[in-house]
C-alpha cells in the first residue's frame, strides 16, 4: 500500500511541472511589455532595464522557468503588484476561507447526495426517486451564483423574523473579529513557514476559534457558512445523487447480489455489505472530480456572499492586473485539485485491492 | 369439421420494414421522456432566438420612457391596472424592459454554447486524431498536455486565460473553448485507438485508401456518437461557464443582454428588486436544463453502452 502511494506521488511530479509550465506560460503570454504592464505607461527606458534586471526578465526563458520553479519550491510566489504584500501572505489570509467553504460544501453534497441516491436506487421509480432525479436535473443546470442569491433572499429576507433566519453575507457578525494570533501570542521572528501557518490559523474562523476556545465565534462562523456551503454544494449534490443511483442500480443487477439474496441474507446486509461497497468506486471518482467544481463554485459564491476568500482575491487580482497574485492562486488551487484526485486514486486501492497490483 | 390452420407467412414488407440504425436511434430518442422535455425546451428556445425582434415588445438596450426604475412585473392578466403599460418581467436598474432583454439574451446564449463547443470539438478532434493515428512521441506530447490542462478546474483555467487575453465576450468564449478541448481530444483518440487495427480498416488500407480517407470515412464515424452526446452536454457546461465569467465581469460587457452579466449587474438588487435576479437565472437554468436533458436522452438512445459512463 505504502509502496503504491509513493509510486503515485512520483507520478505526480510531471503533472506539477506541467501545471507550473502552464501558469508560467500564461503570464509570459500577456500582451505588451511586462515593464509597461507593471510600472505603467510612463516608465522610462532606464527604469525598464533596471526593472527587468531586478526580476531577471532579461535572462533566457528556460532559465527564467527553472528559477520560477525553484522559487515556488522554496515557497516564494513573488510580491503583489497592487499591495506590495508577499503573495504567500495573501494566500495564507485567503485560503482558509475557501477551504472551509469547500469542506462545508463537500460534507453537504456527499452525505445528502449518497443518501438520496441510495433511496432512489432502492425505491426505483417511486415518487421519491422521480422527485429526486428531477431535482438533480435542475440542480446540475443552475448557476451557483444564482442559487446563492436566491438562498440569501429566502433565508435572510423572507424568513427575517423567524428562527430560521440565516445571515446572507460576510464571514462573521460585526461583533467578532479575527485578531492575528502572532499579535495575541506576542510571536516575533518566525520562520517563513511558521509565519504562513500562524497567518493561516489566524484567518481560519474555525481553527482560530478552536485554538482560542471562543465557541461563540465558532457558532457564528459556522452559521455564516451554511448558505454558501449549500449554494456551492448543490451541483455536486445532484451529480453525486445521480451517480450513486446509477452505480448502485448496476451493482444490484449483478449475479452475486442475487446469490446473496437467494441464500437468505437480510436485505440490509445485501445492500451495504455486498452492493454498496462495490458501487462506491464510481461515486468516489465523481466526488474527486467534483472537487474542481467545488473550488470553482467557491470562487463564484464568495462574490455573492461577500466572503474574504480566494475567489474574491482572484477576481480583484484579475481586474487590477495583479499577475503574481493570480498566478499564485492558480497554482495553489491546481495543486489542491491534483492532490484531492490523488487521494481519490489511493482510496480506489483501498476499495478494490486488485487496483494496487496492476 | 375441418380445422383450418393459418400458416403465418412473412410478408415482403415486414422484411423490408427493418429500420436503419439511425431511424432506430431516432425512435428511441422520441420515446425518451427527458429527451422529449429537452427537445421541447430547446425548440422553444431556438424559436425565441429566431423571432426575438417579433416577441420582444421593447428594445433590449434602450431605456423605456415613463417607467419607474426597478419596478416589479406588471401583467394585465394578473391584476395589474390596465392603464399601466405591461412589463411581464418588470423594469431593470437602467429603465429597460427586462422581458425584452431576456428574450434577446437567448440569442447570445445559444451562440455562446454552439461556437465554444464547435471550436473545442474541431481543435480537440484534430489533436485527438493526430495523437491516436500517429501514436509515438507525438501522441505522448499531445495527451500529456491535455492531462495538464485537465489538472486545472476548468472554470479557473478559463479565468486565468481571460486574465491574459483581457476581459470581453470573445476572449471569454475562447477561454471556455480552450479548456473544453481535452475532453474531445481524449474521446476522439480513444475511438481511433479502438478501431485503428480492426479488419475493415486494414482492408481499406490494403485497397489503397489514403490516410486521410481512412481517417474520415472509416475511423471518424466511430467517434461521432460519443462526440454528439458529449458535445450536447458540453454546450450546457459552456453556457454555465460563460454566464459565470460574465457574472464576474470578465465576459460580456454592458449593455449586452447577456443573462450572466444581467445577474452580475443586478447582484445588489436581490433584496429590493428580486425579479431582476430571478428571471435571468431562470433563463440560464432552463437553457442549460434543455441541453442536459437532451444530452442524457441522446446518450441513452445512441449508445446504451455509454450509460452511466459519461456524466
Amino acid at each position: 500500500m505504502i509502496q503504491y502511494i509513493i509510486r503515485r506521488l512520483f507520478l505526480l511530479l510531471p503533472v506539477m511541472v506541467g501545471i507550473l509550465l502552464v501558469t508560467f506560460t500564461i503570464v509570459r503570454l500577456i500582451p505588451g511589455d511586462p515593464c509597461v504592464v507593471m510600472l505603467g505607461e510612463r516608465a522610462t527606458k532606464a527604469k525598464c532595464d533596471e526593472f527587468k534586471a531586478r526580476y531577471g526578465l532579461d535572462d533566457p526563458i528556460p532559465v527564467q522557468f527553472v528559477r520560477y520553479v525553484g522559487n515556488i519550491a522554496h515557497g516564494d510566489f513573488g510580491v503583489s503588484i497592487k499591495s506590495g504584500q508577499l503573495v504567500t501572505d495573501v494566500i495564507a489570509q485567503r485560503l482558509p476561507m475557501t477551504i472551509e467553504l469547500t469542506i462545508g460544501a463537500m460534507l453537504f453534497s456527499t452525505t445528502l447526495g449518497i443518501f438520496l441516491g441510495l433511496i432512489s436506487a432502492i425505491r426505483r421509480n417511486s415518487a421519491t426517486d422521480v422527485i429526486t432525479m428531477m431535482g438533480a436535473n435542475m440542480g446540475v443546470s443552475m448557476p451557483v451564483f444564482w442559487l446563492g442569491m436566491l438562498l440569501a433572499y429566502f433565508f435572510a429576507l423572507i424568513l427575517k423574523d423567524t428562527p430560521f433566519f440565516i445571515p446572507p453575507s460576510g464571514r462573521l457578525s460585526s461583533s467578532f473579529s479575527l485578531t492575528p494570533l502572532a499579535q495575541v501570542w506576542h510571536m516575533t521572528g518566525l520562520s517563513p513557514i511558521g509565519e504562513f501557518i500562524i497567518t493561516f490559523i489566524s484567518n481560519s474562523v474555525i481553527l482560530h476559534s478552536l485554538v482560542t476556545g471562543d465557541f461563540a465565534m465558532l457558532k457564528d462562523g459556522l452559521w455564516h457558512l451554511i448558505l454558501p456551503s449549500v449554494a456551492v454544494g448543490t451541483i455536486p449534490l445532484a451529480v453525486i445523487a445521480r451517480m450513486t443511483r446509477s452505480s448502485l442500480l448496476e451493482v444490484l443487477g449483478q449475479d452475486y447480489v442475487r446469490t446473496a439474496r437467494a441464500k437468505g441474507l437480510v436485505e440490509r446486509l445485501v445492500l451495504f455489505k455486498h452492493a454498496f461497497r462495490n458501487a462506491l468506486i464510481p461515486i468516489v471518482t465523481i466526488v474527486g472530480l467534483e472537487t474542481g467544481q467545488l473550488l470553482a463554485g467557491a470562487v463564484l459564491t464568495e462574490t455573492v456572499f461577500a466572503l474574504p476568500g480566494v475567489g474574491t482575491a482572484l477576481v480583484q487580482g484579475i481586474l487590477a492586473r495583479d499577475y503574481p497574485v493570480v498566478q499564485g492562486f492558480t497554482v495553489v488551487i491546481a495543486i489542491i485539485f491534483v492532490l484531492v484526485n490523488l487521494i481519490v486514486d489511493i482510496s480506489y486501492s483501498y476499495l478494490d485491492p486488485r487496483i494496487r497490483i496492476e | 369439421m375441418t380445422v383450418e390452420l393459418e400458416i403465418p407467412t412473412l410478408k415482403a414488407e415486414t422484411i423490408h420494414a427493418r429500420r436503419s440504425p439511425t431511424v432506430e436511434a431516432l425512435n428511441r430518442l422520441l420515446h425518451h421522456t427527458s429527451a422529449r422535455v429537452g427537445m421541447v425546451l430547446l425548440g422553444i428556445l431556438i424559436l425565441t432566438a429566431i423571432f426575438a425582434p417579433v416577441i420582444a415588445p421593447y428594445n433590449p438596450i434602450l431605456p423605456v420612457d415613463n417607467v419607474v426604475r426597478r419596478s416589479p412585473p406588471c401583467i394585465h392578466l394578473l391584476g395589474c391596472p390596465a392603464d399601466q403599460p405591461q412589463h411581464i418581467m418588470g423594469i431593470d436598474s437602467n429603465f429597460r424592459d427586462l422581458f425584452s432583454r431576456i428574450i434577446y439574451g437567448s440569442r447570445l446564449s445559444l451562440q455562446i454554447g454552439f461556437t465554444t463547443i464547435s471550436f473545442a470539438i474541431l481543435v480537440g478532434g484534430l489533436l485527438g486524431s493526430i495523437a491516436g493515428y500517429l501514436g509515438g512521441w507525438i501522441d505522448n506530447l499531445i495527451m500529456r498536455t491535455m492531462d495538464v490542462l485537465m489538472a486545472f478546474p476548468s472554470l479557473l483555467l478559463a479565468i486565468a486565460i481571460v486574465t491574459v487575453l483581457g476581459p470581453g465576450l470573445i476572449n471569454a468564449l475562447l477561454a471556455i473553448g480552450i479548456v473544453s478541448i481535452p475532453i474531445y481530444a481524449r474521446l476522439v483518440r480513444a475511438s481511433i485507438l479502438q478501431v485503428k487495427e480492426l479488419d475493415y480498416v486494414t482492408a481499406s488500407r490494403a485497397l489503397g485508401a489514403s490516410n486521410l480517407r481512412l481517417l474520415f470515412t472509416r475511423v471518424m464515424p466511430n467517434a461521432l456518437t460519443p462526440l454528439i452526446v458529449r458535445g450536447t452536454l458540453g454546450i450546457a457546461t459552456a453556457i454555465l461557464d460563460a454566464a459565470a465569467l460574465s457574472f464576474l465581469g470578465l465576459g460580456a460587457e454592458a449593455p449586452k443582454p447577456e443573462w450572466g452579466l444581467m445577474l452580475g449587474e443586478e447582484r445588489n438588487s436581490v433584496f429590493n428588486a428580486p425579479h431582476l435576479v430571478f428571471f435571468p437565472g431562470l433563463a440560464i437554468m432552463l437553457t442549460v436544463l434543455a441541453f442536459n436533458l437532451l444530452g442524457d436522452g441522446l446518450r441513452d438512445a445512441l449508445d446504451p453502452r455509454l450509460r452511466g459512463k459519461i456524466t
